[in-house]
């Protein structure tokens, strides 16, 4: 049987197919290899569990608050248009809208809630920044390089928690006292909690943590069946804020 | 050549006249001396050779901002094989601790304005009164 140049270039087509066929299977095998690799690696994912009853005991404590403005240099702007906040205190309703009904939640309505960064797993402040300011961690810290910051304040705008602050003066003569272990920050850049990442570096737990009196705070790895934050998550209910957005927050609030 | 004379006393007019700041200086004796800093007199060794530290600080510098900032590596590992926590304010303003001594004293020779310390802390501004690494939480509220 001979070949003629019809059969001869089908038969090259096909085999090129072949070829080409195999080789993306492969790589789109080993791409889902990847992920499942990824998503069932025991690595470390900070996460932070709040007891919204522990944390009202103390009417009016700011312990939590004052621990971190004095660790990280954050100012107390006089006016209430340049404020800056890394942890703060929101009212019930205002932390989860989707919560609050008339009758449910009575005897949280009004009641301040400890809210922050929820260092999510799918950050709309790390997808919108232009300059890679601000970052996902691998062990899911949202990291901000200050260094890198611009001042666009797409992060503020695409922040669903209002967590990040703009500095629109220089925030320097209000802050005090200075600790000189960590810098303040300039005229023109965003900033928020970073859950301590410079405490987390040298096995320090973050300090809201440590400063709050009726540990109301746990801090620990969510990837570590046995860590006390995920003892409390399996024993009681807990929410977190504006889920059906998708962001997937980190802090879990038990109420 | 008949304009010769004038071209020639023109020209040495010129190179009398753009000189002229260099002699000067020279007979009023107020040319600018180099710089002195103040080194520190405990610790004998920086993190790296006193050529390097002169010419290339700043690039050290960069690099342990980015190793810090993005790469989550803390320390670093000098020439002599000691190992430093990179930092600006708590590594090398510790021997180094005054800004104005130190680093200003050639920044403002060479006319540069490095803005370092529009956010690190000028040790000298401020004692360690916040809440340092280490210390217990500070309260506002009574036990």
């Amino acid at each position: 049987m001979s070949i003629d140049r019809r059969m001869f270039l089908g038969a090259a087509g096909l085999s090129a197919l072949a070829i080409a066929g195999r080789t993306s299977l492969d790589v789109l095998a080993k791409g889902g290899e990847r992920e499942a690799a990824a998503a069932t690696q025991a690595g470390v994912r900070w996460a932070m569990v709040i007891d919204a009853r522990k944390c009202l005991k103390e009417e009016g404590c700011t312990d939590c608050i004052v621990a971190c403005d004095r660790a990280h240099n954050v100012p107390r702007m006089p006016e209430r248009a340049h404020e800056v906040k890394w942890i703060w205190r929101e009212p019930f309703e205002n932390a989860f809208p989707d919560q609050a009904s008339r009758y449910t939640a009575e005897a949280l309505q009004g009641k301040p809630v400890l809210v922050f960064c929820n260092h999510c797993d799918n950050p709309p402040c790390v997808r919108v920044c232009p300059t890679r300011a601000t970052w996902k961690r691998e062990d899911g810290i949202i990291m901000m390089d200050w260094h890198r910051c611009i001042g666009c304040r797409y992060c503020v705008a695409g922040c669903p928690y209002g967590s990040r602050s703009f500095n629109w003066v220089d925030p320097r003569p209000h802050v005090k006292p200075l600790n000189l272990e960590f810098p303040t920050r300039s005229k023109g850049v965003v900033e928020k909690c970073n859950l301590c990442e410079e405490r987390l570096a040298r096995g320090l737990r973050p300090a809201c943590v440590d400063a709050c009196r009726e540990k109301a705070l746990t801090f620990g790895n969510l990837n570590d069946p046995t860590s006390e934050l995920r003892e409390l998550l399996r024993a009681r209910y807990a929410i977190r804020r504006r889920p059906e957005l998708g962001t997937e927050p980190a802090i879990y609030y038990l109420v | 050549m008949r304009d010769g004379g004038i071209i020639l006393g023109g020209l040495a007019f010129f190179l009398a006249l753009i000189t002229f700041p260099v002699w000067y200086n020279l007979a009023a004796g107020t040319t600018p001396k180099p710089p002195e800093v103040k080194l520190p007199t405990e610790e004998k060794n920086c993190v790296a050779a006193v050529a390097y530290m002169r010419r290339s600080h700043m690039e050290l510098l960069t690099s342990w901002r980015d190793q810090v900032v993005r790469q989550h590596i803390r320390t670093f590992k000098a020439f002599d094989g000691k190992t430093y926590t990179m930092g600006l304010t708590t590594t090398c303003m510790k021997c180094h601790t005054s800004k104005a001594d130190f680093c200003d004293r050639c920044h403002d020779y060479a006319g540069v304005k490095p803005y370092c310390w529009d956010c690190h802390i000028d040790p000298k501004l401020a004692p360690l009164t916040g809440y340092p690494l280490g210390a217990s939480p500070p309260r506002e509220r009574e036990e």
